[in-house]
């Protein structure tokens, strides 16, 4: 049976690099587009990559800072300083150390 | 007790809320008109336990049911009457209790014919 | 060498592990004596884990900065007359039955994780609780804030806090709330952490704050779009709890199963004023219940109980029922509040011909079959000066503390009706799910404080409707009835014809 991990931020100008990471680095991500908020899904995980977003952004980024656009998510999660996850993997997509 | 307290006690602090000595001689009773959901549930009346069933039907059940279309067509003497899951045929010279209503009893009743507005149950 | 920064997971673990101590002057368990009664087992408390791995201070430093951007949006909104951009005057409806129905159940919730943040004994766990109990709070304050601006302008809003302790239909999430909190701290936490947080509240917050958005309340989208930021750390509380208990000792799972049969039914039977929300107090409407219970029950739950199987945890009993009822509910509770109106704290409507089509369209099996009709019926006897209300008051389910409108499974033209006997009385119920609950706590569900018979037993000002009404500082003719023919709708119009005026 399908297991989507998913992960919903706002629609605005702070997750937009976020966002764009995660169709970078996910691929057959899924989109759901509601009005103030977007809805990303994928089979099994989705990865959020420090390094993809700071690209985007121009700056320093930390993973942290999810906290201020992340809106809601399905999966089990793991962050630490290079990335953030949802995952329905085991074990997840990076280790816990 | 299957309740599983912090208290080694809590069973002697239960309290009953709904019994019936709290409803200054009433029984609570519950009535309900089948396939006419305009009324979302059963209705709740608080009511002495000697009313006879016929005052019942006359005083309480019809005039709450009287907005509904369909109340003007009800032949009174075809019910179908249900007592606490019971099919029962109520005498309505007797009392509600000596027709064997109890605090917190339920009655529906079916009116045959009658399903509601153009037949949804509504 | 300048020493290197930590990394996350260390500054985690020197910021939450080491931090407390093991008493001397008492014993641990006279210090902590909530945490074993309820049968729970826990060989390491240490084993918990925060994977969010926030500590103190940047949760400080993450709530200030959500605090800023909120009241920026709410000052911004109210100096430019926000409400007048609404989309319809009746949009105001959801905000009264929000704040007086789910703002003080943030306020149970706050209290409640102060409860559990004071009596686990693990250091992990209380923080996360402490931080949760700090974020409920501001939940409360940020509605209370947002909501009052409207208040300046539509009925139905002052006297919140005062009806969540007296209104029938507010004792439904306040009976809910007090159910939960009256439980022991590992009950509270499967309950509220993971039964409602991780598993329903994304079908309050998400599709209906995108509703919000869509009507035109850039306020409401915004607090609740800030607490559901909170709400994704709280999902996560949810889920590392039900790990913890079900790693922790095998004896925990039969226990842990009871309460999340118990607490989704429970939160399901409380989520069903959202569904009328969403179907039909929306002016817009912007996706249905049954369409929200299908991306955020079937789908994401699905997934997450696919994933705790591992533990031998099996889906919440009557789910299914639940996801049969998405069909219904919507339509039966605004059915319910439309014939009670004059004891309602908001207006109530019939839905117009549009939105009729839209819920035909969106619930094919059931909508022009089953409730269609009864709109009609009401819609043309509202025509003929017969508008419909229910003058006698309903029967209450035992343990949801909802009027007992729900029809059977598989047959929605017939009420189903449920009880059980407890020392020699009878209890009503609206579903097998509501008995199951009672039936496993008999002698706490006894007690409940339903409305309908306190009315009864002269406890809430009087017997007549004007006397319950001034109990309830419901405002007779302001507050209660129907949108038609209100102060609210008069001063509607009155905007919209401005804006002409000005247009011109």
């Amino acid at each position: 049976m399908s297991q989507l991990a998913s992960l919903t931020f706002y629609h605005n100008d702070d997750a937009r690099p976020v966002i764009e990471a995660i169709l970078a680095d996910n691929p057959g991500v899924q989109v759901l587009n509601m009005p103030g908020v977007v809805k990303l899904d994928r089979e099994g995980d989705i990865v959020i990559k420090r390094t993809t977003v700071e690209e985007r952004l121009g700056r320093p980024w930390d993973p942290q800072e999810i906290h201020l656009i992340l809106i809601s998510m399905a999966g089990n999660l793991d962050e630490d300083d290079d990335a953030f996850s949802v995952s329905w993997k085991h074990p997840p997509p990076f280790n816990r150390g | 007790m299957s309740i599983n307290a912090i208290s080694p006690d809590y069973e002697s602090h239960i309290v009953f809320r709904d019994a019936e000595q709290n409803f200054h001689g009433n029984r609570v009773i519950y009535v309900h008109w089948e396939q006419h959901l305009s009324f979302c549930s059963a209705i709740a009346f608080p009511l002495p336990p000697a009313m006879p069933f016929g005052a019942f039907v006359e005083e309480v059940i019809k005039p709450h049911y009287a907005a509904h279309p369909d109340a003007a067509h009800v032949d009174w003497s075809k019910l179908v009457w249900m007592i606490d899951g019971e099919k029962t045929a109520p005498d309505f010279s007797k009392s509600l209790a000596e027709n064997g209503i109890q605090h917190k009893s339920l009655v529906r009743f079916w009116t045959p014919g009658l399903d509601g507005y153009k037949s949804s149950a509504s | 060498m300048s020493a290197k920064k930590l990394g996350l997971k260390q500054r985690y673990a020197h910021m939450t592990r080491g931090l407390d101590w093991e008493t001397s002057y008492q014993p641990m368990d006279k210090v902590f004596p909530y945490d074993s009664f309820e049968g729970i087992k826990i060989k390491d408390w240490s084993a918990w884990e925060d994977p969010f791995r926030l500590t103190m201070d940047t949760y400080w430093k993450f709530q200030a900065e959500k605090e800023r951007k909120l009241y920026a949006v709410i000052d911004a909104f109210a100096q430019n007359n926000g409400q007048t951009g609404i989309s319809d005057g009746r949009y105001a409806n959801v905000l009264k039955l929000f704040l007086t129905g789910i703002s003080p159940a943030e306020y149970q919730a706050h209290r409640g994780f102060a409860f559990a943040g004071r009596h686990l004994r693990g250091v992990g766990p209380r923080v996360a609780a402490q931080m949760q109990s700090l974020d409920e709070l501001r939940h409360l304050q940020t509605q209370i804030h947002t909501i009052s601006h409207y208040n300046k302008h539509f009925d139905g809003i002052s006297e919140f806090s005062h009806m969540h302790d007296r209104v029938w239909y507010l004792s439904v999430p306040k009976s809910f709330f007090d159910d939960a909190r009256s439980a022991g701290p590992f009950e509270y936490m499967i309950a509220i952490g993971f039964a409602f947080e991780y598993v329903l509240t994304n079908l309050l917050f998400v599709p209906f704050m995108s509703g919000a958005a869509y009507n035109g309340d850039m306020s409401t989208v915004t607090f609740g779009f800030s607490a559901q930021s909170d709400e994704s750390r709280h999902m996560t509380l949810g889920i590392e709890v039900i790990k913890f208990l079900l790693e922790q000792h095998p004896d925990n799972l039969p226990i842990v199963q009871k309460w999340v049969d118990k607490w989704f039914w429970r939160g399901h039977r409380v989520l069903g004023l959202v569904a009328m929300m969403m179907d039909y107090m929306l002016p817009k409407p912007v996706m249905s219940w049954k369409e929200a219970w299908e991306i955020y029950y079937t789908q994401a739950g699905g997934a997450l109980f696919q994933d705790l199987a591992r533990y031998g945890l099996r889906p919440p009993k009557y789910a299914d029922i639940a996801t049969a009822e998405a069909e219904h509910i919507s339509h039966q509770n605004w059915a319910i509040f439309y014939q009670y109106t004059h004891a309602a704290a908001f207006h109530t409507w019939i839905p117009d011909a549009k939105h009729m089509d839209w819920l035909s369209e969106k619930y094919p099996n059931t909508f022009d079959k089953y409730y269609r009709p009864r709109w009609e019926m009401w819609g043309r006897m509202a025509k003929e000066g017969k508008r419909f209300y229910n003058m006698a008051l309903p029967q209450l389910c035992q343990t949801c503390q909802i009027p007992m409108g729900y029809t059977e499974p598989g047959d929605p033209t017939t009420i189903a009706f449920r009880s059980s006997r407890f020392r020699g009385e009878t209890y009503h119920f609206c579903s097998d799910g509501c008995k199951d609950i009672f039936d496993a706590e008999p002698e706490k569900f006894a007690q409940s404080w339903l409305p309908v018979h306190q009315i009864f037993q002269g406890n809430c000002g009087g017997a007549t409707i004007p006397d319950v009404l001034n109990y309830y500082r419901l405002a007779n003719g302001a507050d209660n009835l129907d949108y038609v023919g209100s102060p609210d709708e008069k001063l509607w119009n009155e905007w919209q014809a401005d804006k002409l005026k000005t247009a011109v």
